[in-house]
């Protein structure tokens, strides 16, 4: 399989997250669609470390593609940590505006 | 067409077209569910790859832990009956026509690309647990004991924001 398909799925999915950032105005929708492009970012990554094992050049190294997965466990960790922290901000605007519509959550402008 | 570009491309559509139906779909819970079959695609994506410990981790954390605190905080805050009100469709236009241009030149730079680079399918032992072990308890070894204390921070913060004060 060529890494231009990988780029473009990941690129594709990436696009949409962005879109239903820049669309929806439900917060919890907002933060689901930011980990959607984080997701697309780690199946990015996968491919490219597969690519570099398959050119050969890194063959000399023991890990030579084992580095870009570890990079992908530690993304997938910060976002699970990302989304605790940020889910229970949500909760603590809801309980008090009673309504996660973010078109109201401006308060920070003034 | 070998049976490797045909899983390819039926995961491929799998995912964005549950990514898509997650943007379309009014109900929350039904986007989470959605999003659920986004992430079960990558993991299908990550198994072709052969990084079999991602496609693990990918199932467990994402669409098991996150998607259902995702759920569990919609459901708690009784949010899977409410409309979206009335939307400014200028605002909507705008950002679905900034998204998409976005996507057009990212995709047509890509095109304009002439290298041949394959991709290591379903050999390779790199994404095995054996090796991803070896190399985060070696060379990583700080790092990851530099996320335990991350992962407490989070807890101690989100129990401290979500507490009534």
């Amino acid at each position: 399989m060529d890494i231009k398909a990988y780029i473009a799925l990941s690129l594709t999915l990436f696009s949409i997250g962005i879109i239903g950032v820049l669309t929806r105005r439900n917060a919890i929708l907002v933060f689901m669609c930011v980990e959607l492009m984080l997701n697309a970012v780690n199946l990015l990554l996968v491919a490219f470390s597969k690519m570099h094992a398959a050119s050969g050049i890194a063959k000399a190294s023991v890990h030579y593609a084992s580095d870009a997965q570890i990079f992908v466990f530690f993304i997938m960790v910060v976002a699970a940590a990302e989304v605790a922290v940020g889910l229970a901000i949500i909760v603590m605007l809801y309980r008090n505006t009673h309504s996660v519509d973010i078109n109201f959550l401006n308060r920070l402008k003034n | 067409m070998n049976i490797i570009t045909l899983i390819f491309i039926l995961l491929s559509a799998m995912a964005v077209g549950s990514a898509v139906m997650m943007l379309l779909s009014k109900n929350p819970v039904k986007s989470i569910l959605w999003l659920i079959v986004v992430f079960f695609a990558i993991s299908g994506h990550y198994i072709m790859l052969n990084a079999q410990f991602l496609a693990v981790v990918n199932i467990i954390v994402y669409a098991g832990a996150i998607m259902v605190l995702f759920l569990f905080v919609v459901m708690l805050m009784n949010l899977n009956s409410t409309e979206e009100p009335a939307r400014n469709m200028r605002l909507q236009m705008v950002g679905i026509i900034s998204g998409g241009s976005l996507l057009l030149i990212l995709l047509s730079s890509l095109m304009k690309t002439n290298k041949e680079q394959l991709v290591l399918m379903r050999v390779g032992d790199a994404g095995l647990i054996k090796n991803l072990g070896n190399v985060l308890f070696t060379n990583y070894v700080l790092p990851f004991e530099i996320a335990s204390v991350l992962f407490l921070s989070a807890m101690i913060g989100a129990v401290v924001i979500g507490k009534k004060n």
